[in-house]
């Protein structure tokens, strides 16, 4: 574990380089070393960063890459004549264990090198790679896995991750002959690890090691016999190098409660790109990347090389951007998280963060990505965008003064990964059931999983996993009368290798600009302009003909949908953007960072340190109602126009607080209070009501903690759940992944969209017939941290009970203005589908009057 | 908020004459005439699920035909029709009968039991023509009527077909609701398609729009009710 720009990767990489160039002479015996990293373009970039020494001490050692671009002809090759080192992703190294040659291929591995681990675990590609990872340690015992992490709060897990959490069933078919062993040189594990260490200590690039011996391979049986003390891999750790110079852009002047442009600041931020070599400029969404990139622009008065980089724009043009980057033609990149992650781009010499840090540790990685040298400090700006971002940026820079982490918790290694894994492996070869499950179960994510929970995967690979045994006769894998499982056929194999993988993009069509008739206004020819990139099928969904949004770099209008692609033209200059795509942060505001900003809150000492505006906004709130207590939650009610509102501030993040503001609606529904709407951002929630909630509180003191009372997170939440259009994207991702779906077929053309049968359809047919299946149980499990975080709001409900303090107030206060602000920006999520519907059946009605 | 008013006496499943004959819009997306005490479903798609296990080897829910009978028994329970018309695509595949559980086809046998229970031939299952009770058709004269699969081009009064599976979308402030429908001018209707599984087509869609020259009114099947929409408030896809 090292702060970035300490050379882990060079690390990583040098046990290997000095056990391979002290090889004697004879022919290469198979693959040595596998890299695998999260970033394809980082796995190509690492390779040439090796080749260049290996050619300078005419080391005799092969390096290549094996990614999704590599030809064909190359992977056969690859298979039949392994380099000695292989870099790759977890998607690849997936494909390569469930390939029919892979307990040869990996018989003498003796090292495998995992990089950004810590970005690696914490999603569905983690479990994926831990899986791989497990099959790894058993087709080559004694196998080191070495693992290269940022700072992270909890080290311990990902030492976990690294070793196997039990013994290992003997190689798959080792017992029948199977693959030959490397060459018969050093198959024992300890020996492997000793050698290993010695090319470690010899390289002196890093610490002394606690005990001897790197071995992060199986235990010895006195050692793995207990569970009681976990199994974990050696640990190395470099002390952060110099402190960065973090700072936060204090304009002086009073920033709006609301909103996340940071508009006021972009004068600021362009002097700041003329003072320095280059910039990196960070948003939280493509929107912001958007909007910030076109203001930036519209000041380039000395048409500095400024350039836009993020996930949705066409690939060849971020090729061109990071090439550029790389060349050092650019003086900025407005990005996002796209470019959190490692490629060394040398000359970055300041990094702006615009709009809210979100996380103590996604700030500092950011941060990490300016000046890549670990003696120097890196130089970074936090740019709010309204009042409560510079709360969340002053939390944010005592957090990395103090070096605090906020990364998140260890992962429960899910079951749609799990389902995919396990058709993996009976497309490598027949599976021993026991033996797999005990494979799985080394795996630190899956240490939890049960037989049972084991069979039912194994049953639902195999026929479906429904009640209704409607599908033995076209079961995909098969027991055989050995016990063993086997895959069906060669076309159910094939459409495994055409779905691997974990990473399900929302379904998107191409942005393509269209030319407008100049003799007929209104006629758009298609398919004459260039594809600017790509937008999600659910913001495509609801524009209509005429809508103007920001994208690639400029305002487009909408022209509708033509064979799959998005027309649209360019909008006149001046022409502001009417549909906002999603403006606020995608990343919800970390629990840390959120326990800060409401210490910061209330504690008057600690105000001096803020900006002016901010302890003046302060104080007009406690004298206009009350600031809470740092674990209270402040709930205010006051009437507006017609209506009365309730606010809430929770600060437990944008997710949270949608699932809050449902299962409120839902109570106040039943207390007979008429709720309309609801809106809600990372620090509070808004909820308009028909009726008075003050009146009725006045007469029932109870009436507000028993609104918040934790048992809403029982048969409303399931009730409002199994409903949700989160859970059914959820169910989605979870169908796909665990191949329910799948994207590609075998003889069919490539087409990310549309898979042949909404998933919505199924998912109401499957929660009605079969609420127990496996599927959805594992979309149930995603729901709990994913799209709706129910944890942290149960979290928050255990936290504030009888610590609610309730204002009725005659208006509205300065907190909940911020929160007030969000409505009509946002959807209504109250809104229901006949709310809708009855809108545009009332104007069919007026158009029949009138 | 006014029209919300007048709204509310607007019926949960509302009446509509062509060709001189009553039609209610069933929420459940099946027609009610009850002039004829018929009850009319559409492209049913039954065993839609068990045709992909046995095509491609996705082994989707195979609850789907049991979803689509207790729909179609719910509707049958509360009208009591004296006949049901199944107006083609019945099942997913020729193929289906076969794969049907024992229980559902126990259902169909049910449903059937007292009832004249016809089954019109679709492009999905033309070649089905036993094994399900009831009695096989091309198309079926009912009054004014005429009951066929697929709607015919051009003009067609008292035309009741299905075929299309027509969906209709509304799109408001940054939102899009998108839901079966029937489609009608006033002369002609198609049908939405009733099977659990069945998918749909947008309604501005040529093959729909192109049966309505001059414009047509999509009866969407809302949560609660049916709601009539105008064409120029639909939302292409």
């Amino acid at each position: 574990m090292a702060p970035t720009g300490a050379g882990k990767t060079l690390a990583g990489f040098l046990p290997s380089l000095v056990a391979l160039s002290q090889r004697g002479p004879q022919k290469a015996a198979g693959l040595h070393t596998l890299y695998v990293s999260p970033l394809k373009a980082l796995a190509v970039d690492i390779a040439r960063n090796l080749d260049a020494p290996i050619a300078e001490m005419a080391l005799p050692i092969r390096v290549e890459t094996r990614t999704g671009d590599t030809p064909a002809h190359k992977r056969t090759r690859q298979i039949s004549r392994p380099p000695d080192i292989l870099l790759t992703t977890p998607e690849q190294l997936a494909l390569l264990i469930a390939h029919r040659e892979a307990a040869e291929f990996f018989s003498g591995l003796r090292c495998v090198v995992l990089d950004e681990l810590h970005a690696l675990v914490t999603s569905k590609r983690g479990d994926l790679l831990s899986l791989a990872l497990a099959r790894l340690h058993r087709l080559s015992p004694g196998l080191a896995a070495i693992g290269l992490s940022a700072t992270v709060r909890e080290p311990d897990e990902l030492r976990k991750y690294l070793v196997p959490q039990g013994r290992l069933p003997p190689p798959p078919s080792a017992g029948e002959g199977g693959p030959r062993r490397g060459s018969g040189e050093g198959s024992d594990g300890a020996e492997r690890g000793a050698d290993l260490h010695e090319g470690l200590a010899k390289s002196g690039a890093v610490a002394p090691l606690s005990r001897p011996g790197l071995t992060a391979g199986p235990p010895s049986p006195a050692e793995g016999g207990g569970n009681a003390v976990p199994l974990m891999a050696d640990f190395v750790t470099v002390a952060g190098g110099a402190k960065a110079d973090l700072r936060m852009l204090d304009l002086g002047r009073t920033l709006p409660i609301s909103g996340h442009t940071a508009w006021h600041s972009m004068p600021a931020i362009y002097e700041l790109i003329k003072e320095h070599r280059t910039t990196l400029v960070f948003v939280n969404t493509r929107l912001q990347a958007e909007y910030t990139f076109q203001e930036l622009w519209r000041l380039n008065e000395d048409a500095l090389p400024i350039a836009i980089h993020h996930g949705s724009l066409d690939a060849q043009q971020r090729r061109r951007v990071e090439a550029a980057m790389a060349a050092g033609q650019l003086r900025a990149i407005v990005c996002t998280a796209t470019l959190d992650l490692g490629i060394d781009w040398g000359d970055v010499d300041l990094v702006v963060n615009v709009g809210a840090p979100k996380g103590a540790s996604r700030i500092m990685q950011r941060i990490g990505r300016a000046n890549h040298r670990m003696d120097e400090p890196s130089k970074a700006y936090l740019v709010p965008g309204n009042r409560f971002e510079m709360l969340e940026c002053q939390a944010a820079l005592d957090a990395v003064e103090e070096a605090a982490q906020d990364t998140p918790d260890a992962r429960q290694g899910a079951l749609d990964v799990l389902a995919q894994h396990v058709l993996g492996m009976a497309c490598a070869d027949a599976f021993d059931p026991a033996d797999l499950y005990d494979e799985i179960v080394s795996a630190a994510p899956y240490a939890w999983l049960t037989w049972e929970s084991f069979e039912q995967v194994v049953d639902y690979v195999a026929t479906g996993g429904y009640a209704l045994r409607a599908y033995e006769r076209f079961a995909k894998i098969l027991r055989g009368p050995d016990g063993l499982w086997r895959v069906r056929d060669a076309r159910t194999a094939q459409a495994y290798r055409m779905n691997v993988g974990t990473i399900v993009e929302a379904a998107r069509v191409r942005v393509r600009l269209g030319r407008t008739l100049r003799g007929k206004p209104g006629t758009v020819l298609p398919k004459t302009g260039r594809v600017l990139g790509e937008i999600e099928d659910e913001f495509a969904e609801t524009l209509t003909v005429g809508d103007t949004f920001l994208f690639a770099g400029e305002t487009l209008r909408f022209e509708g949908l033509a064979e799959d692609e998005c027309l649209v033209t360019r909008a006149p200059p001046g022409t502001d953007p009417a549909i906002p795509s999603y403006a606020g942060s995608k990343f919800p505001l970390s629990t840390f960072l959120a326990a800060r900003v409401r210490a910061l809150i209330a504690d008057p000492f600690e105000w001096d340190r803020l900006p002016k505006q901010i302890g003046e906004y302060l104080v007009q709130q406690r004298r206009r109602s009350v600031l809470p207590g740092e674990r209270d939650l402040l709930v205010e009610t006051f009437p507006r126009g017609k209506r009365h509102y309730l606010t809430a501030f929770p600060f437990e993040g944008r997710l949270a607080h949608q699932t809050l503001g449902m299962l409120l609606t839902r109570r106040l529904e039943r207390a007979g209070l008429r709720p309309l709407g609801f809106a809600a951002n990372d620090y509070g929630i808004a909820i308009w009501t028909i009726r008075d909630v003050a009146e009725r509180a006045a007469l029932d003191p109870d009436f507000i903690a028993d609104l918040f009372a934790v048992d809403m997170l029982g048969d409303d939440l399931e009730a409002w759940l199994d409903e949700s259009a989160m859970m059914k994207r959820t169910f989605r991702q979870c169908a796909v992944i665990a191949g329910l779906i799948e994207r590609h077929h075998p003889g069919q053309k490539k087409s990310g969209r549309q898979v042949t049968i909404s998933t919505d359809l199924i998912y109401d047919v499957l929660r009605k017939h079969q609420p127990d299946h496996l599927l959805l149980r594992a979309a149930r499990q995603d729901a709990a941290t994913g799209l709706l975080d129910v944890r942290r709001l149960g979290m928050m409900l255990e936290r504030i009970q009888g610590r609610i303090i309730h204002r009725s107030l005659d208006r509205v206060s300065p907190l909940s203005v911020s929160v007030m602000l969000e409505i009509g920006r946002e959807r209504v999520y109250g809104e229901g589908a006949d709310e809708i519907l009855a809108e545009a059946e009332a104007e069919l009605l007026q158009e029949a009057l009138s | 908020m006014a029209a919300g008013l007048r709204l509310e006496k607007t019926h949960k499943h509302p009446t509509l004459h062509l060709a001189g004959e009553t039609l209610v819009l069933d929420l459940c997306g099946g027609l009610w005439l009850p002039e004829h005490r018929t009850l009319i479903v559409s492209d049913l798609h039954l065993e839609k699920g068990s045709s992909y296990a046995a095509r491609s080897g996705q082994f989707l829910p195979p609850y789907d035909t049991r979803e689509t009978l207790a729909c179609l028994h719910e509707a049958v329970v509360r009208h009591d029709p004296a006949r049901v018309v199944a107006l083609g695509d019945s099942f997913h595949d020729a193929r289906g009968p076969e794969r049907m559980e024992p229980g559902d086809r126990a259902l169909v046998a049910a449903l059937q039991e007292g009832r004249d229970w016809v089954w019109i031939a679709g492009n999905h299952d033309a070649a089905v023509s036993e094994g399900v009770g009831g009695r096989y058709a091309e198309a079926l004269t009912l009054g004014g009527l005429l009951l066929r699969h697929e709607p015919s081009p051009g003009d067609a009064p008292g035309e009741i077909a299905g075929h299309l599976h027509p969906c209709g979308k509304v799109a408001m402030r940054g939102r899009a609701v998108r839901r079966r429908c029937f489609v009608t001018d006033g002369t002609r209707l198609v049908m939405p398609a009733f099977g659990a599984y069945a998918g749909g087509l947008n309604v501005r869609d040529k093959a729909i729009d192109g049966l309505f020259p001059k414009g047509f009114t999509a009866h969407l099947l809302g949560d609660g009710r049916v709601f009539a929409i105008g064409r120029a408030q639909l939302a292409r896809d």
